[in-house]
């Protein structure tokens, strides 16, 4: 159940956008489709949803073949990056118009626009044209639209990304509570890792029209498949012979049993936490390692720019790759 | 750490963006930009220059052509109005002016959505076409129209004719020429207004459900509105005034195949210059008319988004 997508190809002429991309989507989940841009996730999300076609292959919706059924029968919501808002329309006449569309009676989509606005915090602006709202409540009302006919499944592609950093995570941490009460099934595209992995049940890795993981965020943040995924995922370094991330590292100033030794010859603080540039003086390992360590611990530790210091790998965790 | 479960950011702040330009006002002064510069003596020059211009080339002559309608009163305009040469010319020229138009809202809807939503060879071509008619000479057209439908030696007309249709020398070859002329007026002003808008709003109906029929009436065309509607007033304003093809195409045949610009023509050179300015000043009020109320209804800023 869920959604299943099977032996999907896509290609824009020459442009190889999908292969061969065979994925289970289970019911009732958030899951992330993570990937750079121009990967093909946003295709793939299309296609699920209709607006594309694919090449070949075939897409289930709940058990049932949606392959050949056009975008406007397959029950789909779908959230786009720039809002698609119906500028002509008040917010809650956007809200109403997939039930207008069904032909639902009067008083039943007044009820349930009414419900969807609570729902989206956005009662007190029904009567707004969407030119009148920010970024951030026009991507609400227009969630709230593609929830007003009750889905089969929530598709959002990449929804936050046109707005500013602070209110992305606001909706991000909204959109995540919301799933929670709804639980509808949804499938949104992403870019950005901090968001996939804050947000999403399970993650699919889609790089170069192929997937490259599926997993938990756990999964994906500690044993990566690939270095592709390793280092998409989040910061990484090398530390001897293994990459590794780089709050992963354990940093002293004494001498003792250590993978590498050498000077701090960068530092840069951001917040709270100190990101540092270590140069190791191994002939066989001159690439500067990073290490990141939080402003408590550099004030205990008694770090100093040009100070010499030990590392190795924190202890538990887990070699990432060869 | 922002770990409080309660505290919900998103909720209930009034809209940051300050709610903006809600007025319907019709003004377009010289301060819509905001901030205005002081306005030194070239400023005054410029505009006295501009004023001039438009005084000389526009609203002297047409306000003297108004001027001789009123000389004597109402005179000529009475004697106008019962010179059934002159109404039966009007007739003929709005009806000719409203099947044009309508037949150029139809396929001028039709051939922008072409040329903006789909690819296909040979586009660039169409799209140059289109803009033939406003750079042929209406009396090129006229002939033209004249070689294909002519009764009996166009191309089609003898075939045409048989059939019982008259093209050439009567009402439809007079709407064809003016449906001609006035082709790209819709077209131009929806092309830009769609490909504003883009094809995102359209998807997003579709995915909540909305055929093609519903997502056209519901979305696309609320969206191009005015823009459809300016275009309409246009093309009204251009076949009501066009000379040139008609000349041609409808034999010029009083009575019958005349319309109101050729009317006007042939009084002045009858010496019934006084049914000449009445009828010139008919078909003036009407286009002015037309393009007044537009401007008043029209919303000043129809398609603020983003």
């Amino acid at each position: 159940m869920g959604i299943e997508i099977r032996g999907i190809n896509k290609n824009f002429g020459d442009f190889v956008a999908l292969e061969d991309i065979n994925l289970s989507i289970p019911s009732g989940q958030l899951t992330a489709l993570l990937g750079p841009s121009g990967g093909g996730k946003s295709t793939l999300l299309r296609i699920i949803a209709g607006l594309e076609t694919s090449d070949s292959g075939t897409i289930e919706i709940e058990g049932n073949d949606t392959t050949n059924v056009p975008a406007q029968k397959r029950n789909v919501g779908f959230v786009f990056q720039h809002y698609a808002a119906f500028k002509h329309m008040t917010v809650a006449k956007n809200v109403a118009f997939g039930l207008e569309i069904r032909k639902k009676p009067k008083d039943e989509v007044k009820r349930r626009v009414d419900e969807l606005l609570r729902l989206v915090h956005l009662e007190q602006f029904s009567h707004r044209l969407p030119a009148q709202l920010s970024g951030g409540q026009r991507q609400r009302m227009a969630l709230a639209r593609a929830l007003a006919i009750e889905p089969s499944v929530l598709l959002l592609d990449e929804p936050f990304g046109a707005l500013d950093a602070k209110v992305r995570k606001e909706l991000r941490n909204w959109l995540r509570r919301l799933h929670d009460e709804v639980h509808v099934t949804t499938v949104f595209v992403t870019h950005d890792q901090e968001e996939a992995l804050e947000v999403s049940d399970s993650l699919v890795v889609i790089n170069d029209g192929r997937i490259e993981q599926i997993g938990s965020p756990d999964d994906l943040y500690d044993r990566p498949a690939s270095d592709f995924v390793l280092s998409f995922l989040g910061p990484v370094t090398r530390l001897g012979d293994h990459l590794i991330r780089p709050h992963d590292i354990d940093i002293t100033r004494y001498e003792h049993a250590a993978t590498a030794r050498g000077r701090i010859t960068r530092w840069t603080r951001v917040g709270f936490e100190i990101r540092l540039e270590v140069t190791p003086d191994d002939v066989l390992h001159p690439d500067p390692i990073q290490v990141v360590v939080t402003r408590s611990e550099a004030v205990a530790l008694q770090l100093h720019e040009g100070d010499l210091v030990w590392l190795r790998p924190r202890a538990g965790v887990e070699e990432l790759s060869r | 750490m922002d770990d409080s479960p309660t505290k919900d950011t998103v909720n209930l702040k009034l809209s940051p963006e300050p709610t903006k330009r809600l007025g319907k006002g019709l003004r377009r002064g010289p301060g819509e930009g905001g901030v205005r510069p002081s306005r030194g003596a070239g400023t005054y020059f410029r505009r006295l220059l501009v004023i001039t211009y438009l005084f000389l080339l526009i609203i002297w002559p047409v306000s003297l052509v108004v001027q001789k309608t009123f000389d004597g009163g109402l005179g000529n305009l009475q004697t106008a109005l019962s010179d059934p040469v002159v109404t039966g010319a009007l007739q003929l020229t709005v009806i000719v002016a409203l099947w044009a138009v309508a037949i150029n809202t139809i396929f001028g809807v039709g051939i922008s959505l072409l040329l903006v939503r789909y690819d296909f060879p040979g586009r660039g071509v169409l799209s140059a076409l289109i803009d033939l008619p406003l750079s042929v000479s209406p009396v090129v057209v006229g002939l033209a129209l004249l070689l294909a439908y002519g009764g009996t030696n166009g191309t089609f007309g003898p075939a045409l004719e048989s059939a019982g249709l008259q093209v050439a020398f009567a009402t439809p070859g007079i709407i064809m020429a003016t449906a001609f002329v006035s082709l790209p007026l819709v077209i131009r002003e929806i092309v830009p207004v769609l490909q504003e808008i883009g094809t995102e709003q359209e998807q997003a109906a579709r995915s909540l459900g909305a055929g093609p029929a519903q997502t056209f009436r519901r979305i696309t065309l609320p969206s191009i509105k005015w823009a459809l509607i300016y275009g309409v007033v246009l093309s009204l304003a251009r076949a009501l005034g066009e000379f040139g093809a008609v000349k041609i195409v409808s034999g010029n045949v009083a009575l019958q195949t005349q319309t109101a610009t050729l009317v006007v023509e042939q009084k002045y050179q009858d010496f019934e210059q006084g049914s000449a300015y009445a009828t010139s000043f008919l078909l003036a009020l009407i286009a002015v008319a037309a393009l007044v109320v537009v401007t008043f209804l029209r919303p000043k800023d129809d398609t603020d988004g983003d």
